[in-house]
C-alpha cells in the first residue's frame, strides 16, 4: 500500500530560484538561508520518496482570471516549467504520477471535495523552488510529483479549516492506493510577507514562530485563523500559509519534528521550513 | 458594497471581486507578457501594444508610468503585475520598494533589519494618527 511517510513545509520565493539558478547561494546574503536546507537535502537522499504530493499555488501562471479553480490536481504524465516573464527556470521538467493522481482525485471527490482535474499546465516557482530547495540541482528530479494548486490569489480563498480537512481526505485516498509507494506531502508558500502597496515588506517573526510551533502539535489553533488575520498579521501574501494546513491534515495527529529553519529576509519574505515525520 | 473584515488593514489592497471586476483586462494583458514574442512587441512600443487591450485609459497610463500602486488601485493583482516588471528585468524587491516610496537600497536595509514590523501597521486608524 502507498503510505505518507513525512510532511515538508517550505516557502517558495522566486528570488530563491534565481539565486540557485545563477549560483549565488554561497554569498553573504543567501548563505544563511540556504544553510538551513543542507539537512533537508541529505535527509531526502536517504528517504528516497517515490512521489511528492506538492501543494502550492499558481501565481497567475497556468490560471489567469478566465477560470479560477479553488483546488486543482494535476493528473498528467508530465508538466512543463513555466515562463513567468523572464524565461523558464533551467530545471528538469516535472514528471507526474497519473495513476496515483487519478486515484486521489476519485477518492477525494467521493469524500465531497470538488477538485478541478488538470491534464495540461505549466508549473511555476511555487512548485519548482521547493523541489530545488529539497533536491538541489539534479539532471532529473529524483521522484514523481503530483501538483496540487490552491487558489490564494483571488478572494474568496479557502479557509484553513477546509484545507486541513482536505488534507485528511487526501490522506485517506493515498492510504487506499494499492501499490507500495513512499509518498511525501509538501505544503509550500509563506511565511509572513506582503509584496504589494505601501505596507509591502511586512514581516511578523513572533507570529511565524508561533505558527511553526503549532503546525507540529497544535494545528487546531491554526485552522481557526480567518483570512483577515493572515492579512493583518502576516501580510497580504501570508495567506499562502493555509497550504501548510493541507500538508498537516494529511499527517497523523502525532508527528515527530525532524528539522526546522527560519530566516529573514529572502527578498520580501520570511522563509520558514519544517520537516515532520509521520507518527511519533 | 458590503464591508469586509480586511477593509481596515492599511496600505493593502485585497484582491477580491471588487478589484478583480475592475482589473480583468489589465490583468489579462499582464498574462500575455508570458510569451516572449509579446514581450518584444510590448517593449518596442508600450502604447501600441496596450491599445490592443480593452483597458481604461487610466490603466494604460499607469502601466506606461510603471505606477504599481495606481495599477493596484485600478484592479491589478500583484502576481499579474509581476509579469510587467519581470519583462523589464526587475525583481519583486525592486517593485515592492517603488510601492513603499523608498529607494531599493533603503528597502533592502529595512528587510535586512527584519522587515516592516506589524506594530503600528495593523489598522488604518494607526496610520491616520500620524
Ligand atoms: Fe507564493
Amino acid at each position: 500500500m502507498a503510505r505518507i511517510t513525512a510532511g515538508v513545509a517550505t516557502s517558495h520565493v522566486p528570488a530563491v530560484g534565481r539565486a540557485i539558478d545563477t549560483g549565488q547561494t554561497r554569498n553573504d546574503y543567501w548563505k544563511p538561508m540556504f544553510d538551513g536546507f543542507e539537512f533537508s537535502k541529505k535527509w531526502e537522499e536517504s528517504e528516497k520518496p517515490d512521489v511528492v504530493f506538492l501543494v502550492y499555488n499558481d501565481h497567475a501562471t497556468a490560471f489567469s482570471l478566465d477560470f479560477i479553480p479553488t483546488f486543482a490536481i494535476g493528473v498528467a504524465e508530465d508538466y512543463a516549467v513555466a515562463d513567468e516573464g523572464f524565461g523558464p527556470r533551467p530545471v528538469p521538467h516535472v514528471e507526474g504520477h497519473a495513476d496515483l493522481a487519478w486515484h486521489i482525485a476519485a477518492s477525494v471527490i467521493q469524500q465531497d471535495f470538488d477538485l478541478t482535474l488538470v491534464n495540461n499546465m505549466a508549473v511555476d516557482h511555487g512548485l519548482t523552488v521547493p523541489l530545488s530547495l529539497m533536491f538541489g540541482q539534479p539532471e532529473a528530479w529524483p521522484c514523481k510529483v503530483i501538483p496540487f494548486a490552491v487558489n490564494v490569489v483571488q478572494y474568496p480563498v479557502p479557509s484553513g479549516r477546509r484545507c486541513y480537512n482536505l488534507g485528511k481526505a487526501i490522506r485517506k485516498a493515498i492510504d487506499s492506493f494499492d501499490e507500495d509507494l513512499n509518498v511525501q506531502i509538501w505544503g509550500t508558500g509563506g511565511m509572513s510577507h506582503q509584496l504589494q502597496g505601501p505596507r509591502a515588506g511586512l514581516i511578523n517573526q513572533p507570529w511565524d514562530q508561533a505558527f511553526l510551533s503549532d503546525i507540529v502539535d497544535n494545528p487546531e489553533r491554526l485552522i481557526a485563523i480567518p483570512p483577515e488575520d493572515y492579512i493583518r498579521e502576516a501580510g497580504s501574501e501570508g495567506i499562502e500559509l493555509v497550504m501548510w494546513l493541507i500538508m498537516r491534515g494529511a499527517l497523523d495527529d502525532q508527528v515527530t519534528e525532524l528539522h526546522r529553519h527560519y530566516h529573514v529576509p529572502a527578498s520580501n519574505t520570511a522563509i520558514g521550513h519544517i520537516i515532520l515525520k509521520n507518527g511519533k | 458594497m458590503t464591508k469586509r473584515p480586511y477593509d481596515d488593514v492599511p496600505g493593502t489592497t485585497v484582491f477580491d471581486e471588487r478589484m478583480s471586476r475592475k482589473g480583468y483586462h489589465l490583468n489579462q494583458f499582464c498574462m500575455s507578457l508570458m510569451k516572449p514574442e509579446n514581450r518584444e512587441r510590448f517593449k518596442a512600443d508600450n502604447r501600441a501594444y496596450l491599445d490592443d487591450w480593452k483597458m481604461t485609459e487610466d490603466q494604460k497610463q499607469a502601466v506606461i508610468d510603471r505606477d504599481y500602486n495606481r495599477m493596484l488601485s485600478l484592479g491589478g493583482n500583484i502576481y499579474f503585475l509581476a509579469k510587467i516588471f519581470a519583462s523589464d528585468g526587475l525583481s519583486f524587491q525592486y517593485a515592492a520598494s517603488t510601492m513603499t516610496g523608498v529607494s531599493e537600497e533603503e528597502y533592502l536595509k529595512m528587510m535586512l533589519a527584519g522587515g516592516r514590523s506589524p506594530d503600528g501597521n495593523r489598522y488604518k486608524h494607526e496610520w491616520e494618527k500620524e
